[in-house]
């Protein structure tokens, strides 16, 4: 009865438990609402670098990260291509020939990473392809092509059709030029990246500096799916352990190559609980003074319970749950509405785009998909359930301290 | 043996700078199956001596005993689980559950005491009947009128099994047709189940039915009455 008594009264003064209700299932759905942004924006940066950036996994020859010196080659590429395109796991696997240079034009001058790919091997990794919007990707009859970012078309003022001359160093160290033709123009999420990455040819690139075709300082892999980056770089460690051991190369998962994005990613998460917590924080107030309110409104009442013999763990039990019952109505309610608002956004996405060029140049997309956890949802409710006993402890005990002899004479 | 023996109680306040002194050496014997009013004016320690025999409060001195058990050697925790089991309330404003109907009401009590489901429907659904208001058992204290929520306070108290029931200003907020039907039924219980009524009251009414009436001033008892009713 004791479950009937507290639920019951819950519903004494409607307007006050609604008031409460609408504070927590508001609270829950703006933290599910930041939290469901914020992861979404940091999958969508992690989607985006894997994509169009860094892919999943990356091979290299360990000086060759020191500096990015292109001299630097990984033993035996091609045959590890091969061999690593046998793992299931794995989607495509691209050898490039990454130089960095300088690209000229007559306006301006900017330094640039030269990322020579093989076009079969390249469109199964890099995204890149998709997001050519002037012109085409890379061709195989096309002579010297170039893709560029739409950022470094016009900070060099060039077009469609316009040659790009690019300054790098040879196999001998001494510097050259090359005249590539601009086929196509990209445009990602992120500025940055569009501004100083340049794709063309390997065999193109090999040719102009100076070594075979056949080699490469990068060997990038993309998977189907990003879950399985762990297994697959395990794999690969046991798979290449020789030339790992020997350090000849190295083996780097996304999250190692761009620690910052991985911290990111680990931050936002963080940040969502944090949010939650210091909403929920802050209702418990709302929560203690809502009982405090009933216990004061019903001192008579109590101490007429304990006249009639209802101990003091079960009146203190009674307002607790109360307090539990008060809570969890509007967790569900605000659980229940983020679930709809969060499967909404995921779907559909949320527009961003009057702020794009601001989100572009920190290399975000202008539409953010949604992600929450169930996790974070049951977390939510737990936590509510953790506030609503720690916010009915203060008016329990008030209850307690009632004496029934004055409690049942008071005028309420 | 009497049920209660209240014993030289001397109860004084100390809420205020002056300390006063409600109850100034009161003894009194009560015998099971008694019919017994205390009254006096306001402020002459009726109700506190009532709260004293009702186990809500204990004296300053003296000692108050219950069928052979002082009240004073009883742990708070003892002393609540003491009145469950021994006393009956019944109130001035009634003081029923609002968010219980009569019949929850009336067995909620019983419920305190750990009785099982089945029996204590049982029990409060006969004292319902016993007390005339079975068919507003599933009403609400807010549906009721103020002598159908007095009955159910007297449900309530009977439900329990006292040793005996206090009884605050019972009549006080209630009409002469009210009044005297629930003095009727108490006195009818009385009678029939032999259990004793110890009310405090202004009431003329309730004096009128009492069997014994003691009355009380400056914290003292000035008279203690018998009648043969």
């Amino acid at each position: 009865m004791l479950f009937a008594i507290a639920w019951r009264n819950l519903w004494r003064n409607k307007l006050r438990s609604s008031v409460i209700f609408v504070s927590i299932a508001v609270g829950i759905i703006g933290a599910v609402f930041s939290g469901g942004f914020m992861a979404g924006m940091a999958d969508q940066r992690e989607n985006a670098t894997i994509a169009n950036e860094v892919s999943n996994i990356q091979i290299h020859n360990p000086k060759f990260l020191l500096n990015e010196e292109a001299k630097y080659m990984i033993p035996a590429a091609q045959q590890k291509v091969k061999e690593i395109k046998q793992i299931p796991q794995v989607k495509g696997v691209s050898l490039r020939l990454k130089v960095t240079g300088m690209a000229a034009s007559a306006n301006a001058g900017a330094g640039i990473t030269i990322r020579g790919v093989n076009i079969g091997q390249e469109m199964k990794v890099s995204d890149i392809k998709d997001h050519v919007i002037k012109g085409s990707y890379l061709a195989q009859n096309d002579k010297f092509p170039i893709v560029l970012g739409q950022k470094l078309s016009h900070k060099l003022d060039l077009g469609l059709g316009d040659k790009l001359i690019i300054t790098l160093s040879d196999s001998t160290g001494t510097i050259t030029s090359g005249a590539f033709n601009i086929v196509g123009i990209y445009k990602t999420s992120n500025t940055q990246f569009d501004e100083s990455n340049v794709f063309v040819k390997k065999s193109d690139l090999a040719k102009l500096i100076g070594y075979p075709v056949t080699v490469g300082n990068e060997i990038a892999i993309r998977l189907h799916s990003n879950l399985e980056t762990p297994m697959v770089v395990d794999k690969l460690n046991k798979m290449l352990a020789g030339e790992v051991q020997s350090k000849k190369i190295i083996i780097q998962s996304w999250d190692q190559i761009q620690p910052l994005l991985k911290s990111m990613v680990e931050m936002m998460d963080y940040f969502s609980y944090l949010f939650l917590i210091i909403i929920m924080a802050a209702l418990a107030f709302a929560i203690i003074n809502t009982m405090l309110m009933a216990v004061m409104e019903r001192t008579r009442e109590i101490g007429m319970l304990m006249a009639l013999g209802m101990n003091k763990r079960k009146i203190f039990n009674m307002i607790l749950l109360e307090t539990i019952f008060l809570s969890i109505i509007g967790a569900v309610v605000g659980v229940g509405l983020s679930i709809l608002i969060v499967h909404y956004y995921a779907t559909y996405g949320f527009d961003l785009s009057s702020s794009a060029a601001g989100l572009n140049a920190f290399g975000y997309s202008t539409r953010i998909f949604f992600r929450v956890s169930n996790e974070f949802y049951v977390i939510s409710l737990i936590l509510v359930v953790i506030i609503a006993i720690i916010s009915g402890i203060s008016p329990a005990l008030k209850a307690l301290k009632l004496q029934p002899a004055t409690a049942i004479r008071e005028n309420n | 043996m009497s049920i209660i023996q209240a014993k030289n109680i001397y109860k004084v306040y100390n809420e205020t700078n002056v300390p006063v002194n409600a109850l100034n050496g009161v003894d009194l014997e009560i015998e099971k199956g008694e019919f017994t009013a205390i009254v006096g004016p306001s402020g002459s320690g009726k109700t506190t001596l009532l709260n004293i025999i009702g186990g809500l409060d204990l004296p300053t001195e003296g000692d108050i005993y219950i069928e052979g058990t002082n009240l004073k050697s009883l742990s708070s925790r003892k002393l609540i689980d003491f009145r469950l089991h021994n006393i009956g309330f019944v109130f001035q404003a009634y003081n029923l559950i609002p968010v219980l109907t009569a019949m929850e009401n009336t067995e909620f009590i019983l419920e305190l005491q750990g009785v099982p489901k089945k029996d204590r429907e049982k029990r409060a659904m006969e004292i319902l009947e016993t007390v005339d208001i079975a068919d507003k058992k599933d009403h609400k204290p807010g549906q009721l009128s103020g002598g159908q929520q007095q009955r159910v306070a007297v449900a309530r108290a009977l439900a329990s099994q006292p040793k005996y029931i206090i009884a605050d200003e019972p009549t006080a907020n209630l009409d002469s047709k009210s009044t005297e039907e629930l003095l009727t039924l108490m006195k009818k219980m009385n009678q029939k189940f032999q259990t004793t009524f110890i009310f405090a009251t202004h009431d003329q009414r309730v004096m009128d039915k009492a069997l014994r009436i003691v009355t009380i001033d400056d914290g003292k008892i000035v008279s203690d009455t018998q009648f043969e009713r």
